[in-house]
């Protein structure tokens, strides 16, 4: 479609407007400067020279190039990732949670979708009855989805609450599990907080009832917290599985094996381009840790520019330092626009009649509630299409607007929704929006 | 605390409860992966550089990593366009800047043009930016004498890595009797075996021939695949040239021989190119798969399943750290064509920073352009250096009694056959290791230097080789060697 546009064939819009995918700086969203500029550095380290550039960048490159082979970005890093930046990892995430982070457990990876797919592959044994299931939040983000289809796990869902802004419901991730055990053996229980793509923050009671859940029917966690520098609500906070597992105390803290996820796509970073991310696991086996990195071994390592973003992430400037005014105004702008057009995308969705969105309290995207009316079930059925399906692609074909349909996601039996970002800039947000209400207006009377 | 793998009834009495993740609940292919360029050796090469650093006597004062294709680990500098270019993509207030050259301006802001956002920080779509998927046909073009390529049939991968192991994922199907073999040398690169292993296909050995340079003999790829019918469903064949660990570069009738072959027997064919600008032998020339494979006409070039593999990790760029590689398919299903791509757009993309780098190495500077003299002379400089050193390297070894090395004819590494004497074979069996691995250990301990036992790569019964690298500058190459063949006398003496 946008090749059309680009031809010049006529449509009833003049540009598409790719509100489907979680990437900020496509949409607009400017990269942080010092991270740029400590990349650039590291890039083509002759600019170390140049007056251009601040000393704390410079040095913060010149730290990452001591640490890699040859001083140099272009030689594999360990498999792990680069010794130092793992370290600031641990700092981190010491500093974020009150609670010691040790470098040995923490792994870059390629994106975070790396690590998720690591440890989903090493975890999946079995056969028949005895195959691994893997419990999955519906609406989920659909890497899951995709990846325990290729490798053959067994899926079992658990439905967020949509009644309570998708809350997660311990009673629901019992029902699940036991009806999973009649056909699979289910190990591993997957959690994205912030949610991908319900935007909802869970509250710290609910991190710990799926704690407690996953010590007594002794369940892998898997924490993806990937949004964990997107949380707009006031009355929302984010709380890392990890520090509220220790606060639990060492009956937890000892033995719930739970790997959780960080990227540099998301945040005030939108760094998606660049792949990095990293894993923190906890109470691994030693002899599963020694697997963990043999299997990483053989695709050598993680991008090196990667693992570099990572740290600046990790390590920004502080206080004092020379770019941590420049860098702090430009953060707070990124969340803050971010947080405007959550408020803002949630208030205009719910003025639309037939359509209901769950309050936005965190990641990037909006996913709203839309009624279909039968007629229109009825004709999307005769396209062999989802009808939610149906409902976006004439949307996009009639507005230019891209979204993806709920199906995508899943969601419970005859509901539709569909996800749609919330990074297209305010004022064609705001359009974007209006566009969206009229032709879904236009749509109820169309199948009335 | 580390609690040991079958110590459940302790963690009982610990109050600790049994993890949910063992050795025996996990994913049993993945526990079969084995991959030797970074296994045990590597990991006590680790160690003692930490025992070195804390100030522990050693009868070395550096570990020599040897064991890895890595450049610019050893010393090479990175070639300046590139890193230019790179720079000034990743922080466009450069483009103002007095310091770079107009050329390279000019090619990063095309760069930047193509992706979303003008940054290297948005996803591009998950074959890779389209308009550096026509450069990479362009060059395939050029490279090929003329013959098309389409910027459909090309992939951008993290790394050739991920391109070579997303194939084989679509390739492997079929169960007991009926799972897919795959064809591979040996010795061969250990991606392949680990891969094959995770994956649950059937390895399929041939070997490469060592008395005639480790050339590949189709006779040996029949008897291989005769042998292979009785218990899988051989459907690809898998060929690295130049070699690694072997250094061959085939001739352009072997490819023919093997295009053939493949084609009578219905397999697809994988080409590990990566080592394409790495040829150094007199009378030795890279001959490209889909060159060879278009020239032969038809039936071959309509109809015989092609995936080539190259990267930005070797040549003379070295750039391994960017993860940078493409895959060209050629004659795939359509259909399984667009399943490739499904399965890449899980991973949303490959780094961007590495597409731009492929840009780059498939379309250097011209030599109009202002950067041409240095990037031409840089890269000369290179070549030249790893010409040298593939000579060197022959020509040490084979002068010592009790090893012999083939002609390292490109890649970037030696593969020297070592006669080990039977006091060793013995010792090594009484240890539980293969008695290559023995000797890599020794070697290590007891001079720093880290390379690769032949087990690793695989190699016929009763052989004994290992994989060294050709990388370190050329002073510290010529102590190597120095230093391994006095090693291997040594040792030769010790257990005679």
């Amino acid at each position: 479609m946008q090749r059309a546009a680009l031809l010049g064939i006529k449509k009833p819009f003049t540009e598409v407007i790719r509100a489907n995918i979680g990437d900020a700086q496509a949409m607009g969203q400017q990269p942080i400067t010092f991270l740029r500029q400590v990349m650039a550095l590291c890039t083509y380290p002759n600019l170390l020279d140049s007056p251009s550039f601040p000393e704390d960048a410079k040095k913060r490159a010149r730290r990452i190039l001591q640490a890699c082979g040859g001083n140099s970005l272009g030689s594999y890093s360990a498999s792990q990732g680069v010794n130092c930046i793992r370290e600031d990892v641990a700092a981190y995430i010491s500093r974020r949670d009150g609670v010691p982070a040790d470098p040995d457990n923490i792994y870059l990876t390629t994106g975070a979708s790396d690590g998720i797919t690591t440890i989903l592959k090493i975890l999946v044994s079995g056969g028949g009855k005895s195959r691994t299931g893997v419990m999955i939040p519906i609406p989920q983000y659909p890497l899951y989805s995709a990846v325990i289809s290729e490798l053959d796990a067994i899926q079992v869902n658990y439905y967020l609450d949509e009644e309570n802004c998708w809350a997660l419901n311990v009673n629901e991730l019992r029902r699940a599990m036991q009806e999973a055990r009649n056909h699979c053996d289910p190990k591993v229980l997957c959690i994205i907080n912030p949610g991908n793509p319900t935007g909802q923050v869970q509250s710290r009671k609910c991190i710990e009832d799926v704690i407690h859940f996953a010590w007594e029917e002794k369940l892998f966690l898997l924490a993806d917290e990937v949004y964990q520098d997107n949380v707009y609500s006031p009355d929302c906070r984010f709380h890392s599985f990890k520090k509220v597992l220790y606060e639990m105390g060492p009956e937890y803290s000892s033995n719930v094996e739970l790997a959780s996820f960080h990227s540099t796509s998301k945040g005030y970073m939108g760094e998606c381009g660049y792949r990095g991310g990293y894993m923190e696991v906890i109470n691994l086996h030693p002899e599963i840790k020694g697997q963990l990195v043999k299997l990483l071994s053989v695709r050598l390592c993680p991008p090196v520019s990667g693992q570099a973003a990572m740290d600046i992430v990790v390590n920004p400037p502080a206080p004092g330092e020379e770019s941590f005014e420049q860098f702090r105004r430009e953060k707070e702008s990124v969340l803050g626009n971010l947080a405007t057009k959550a408020k803002l995308t949630e208030d205009l969705f719910n003025e639309v009649p037939g359509i209901h969105c769950n309050p936005l309290q965190g990641a990037m995207y909006a996913f709203p509630r839309i009624f279909i009316p039968s007629k229109a079930v009825e004709a999307a059925q005769a396209h062999k299409m989802a009808p939610d399906m149906f409902y976006c692609m004439k949307l996009l074909e009639e507005t230019g607007i891209c979204v993806v349909p709920g199906s995508g996601f899943g969601q419970r039996e005859g509901t539709y929704h569909f996800r749609m970002t919330i990074l297209p800039p305010v004022e064609k947000l705001k359009t974007v929006l209006r566009k969206v209400k009229d032709f879904h207006i236009k749509f109820l009377e169309q199948y009335a | 605390m580390a609690l040991r793998a079958g110590d459940k009834s302790q963690a009982a009495r610990n109050g600790l409860k049994e993890k949910v993740l063992t050795l025996d609940t996990m994913n049993p292919c993945v526990r079969r992966v084995e991959y030797a360029v970074r296994g045990p050796i590597v990991l006590r090469a680790l160690e003692l550089e930490q025992e070195l650093r804390q100030g522990v006597k050693k009868p070395f004062t550096e570990v020599i990593r040897a064991n890895i294709g890595d450049a610019q680990a050893m010393g090479q500098r990175p070639i300046t366009f590139l890193r230019q270019v790179l720079a000034l993509c990743v922080y466009p207030d450069l483009l103002s800047s007095p310091d770079f050259p107009e050329d390279a301006k000019r090619r990063a802001q095309r760069i930047l043009q193509a992706c979303g956002g003008h940054s290297l920080g948005a996803y591009s779509i998950s074959s890779g930016i389209q308009l550096i998927r026509e450069d990479v046909a362009h060059y395939i073009e050029s490279r090929d004498g003329g013959i098309p390529a389409d910027p459909n049939n090309i992939f951008l991968s993290t790394g050739a890595s991920s391109a070579i192991v997303t194939v084989l994922k679509l390739l492997v199907a079929g169960e007991g009797r009926t799972r897919t073999g795959v064809l591979i040398p040996i010795p061969q690169y250990p991606l392949y075996s680990a891969t094959l292993a995770e994956l649950d296909a059937v390895q399929v050995d041939y070997y490469l021939d060592e008395e005639h340079a480790w050339a590949l003999d189709v006779a040996e790829l029949r008897r291989a695949l005769r042998q292979a019918r009785d218990h899988c469903r051989p459907r690809v064949l898998c060929v690295i040239n130049p070699g690694n660990p072997t250094g061959q570069v085939q001739t352009r009738e072997c490819i023919e021989a093997v295009i053939r072959f493949a084609f009578e027997e219905g397999l697809f064919l994988m080409a590990d190119e990566v080592y394409q600008d790495n040829v150094y032998a007199e009378g030795s020339h890279f001959h490209s798969f889909k060159k060879v494979l278009t020239e032969m006409g038809s039936p071959y070039a309509e109809q015989q399943e092609l995936a080539s593999f190259h990267s930005v990790s070797k040549g003379y760029m070295g750039e391994c750290g960017f993860r940078g590689g493409y895959v060209e398919v050629v004659n795939m299903d359509p259909e399984v064509q667009r399943q490739m791509l499904k399965l890449m757009s899980v991973r949303l993309c490959p780094p961007v920073p590495g597409q731009a780098l492929m840009d780059m190495v498939v379309n250097p500077p011209a030599p109009s352009d202002p950067s041409f003299a240095q990037f031409q002379a840089e890269r000369q400089e290179v070549l030249a250096e790893l010409a040298a050193k593939a000579k060197l390297t022959e020509q040490v070894f084979n002068e010592a009694p009790g090893i012999h090395c083939n002609p390292v004819q490109g890649a970037m590494y030696s593969f020297p056959r070592v006669q080990l004497p039977p006091g060793a074979v013995h010792r090594a069996q009484e240890l539980g290791v293969a008695p290559d691995m023995f000797f890599c250990m020794r070697l290590l301990e007891e001079t720093g230097i880290c390379v690769v036992p032949g087990s690793g790569f695989g190699q016929r019964e009763g052989t004994y080789h290992f994989r060294m690298t050709i990388l370190p500058p050329m002073e510290k190459l010529r102590v190597l060697l120095e230093k391994l063949r006095r090693f291997h006398a040594k040792f030769t003496l010790e257990y005679s």
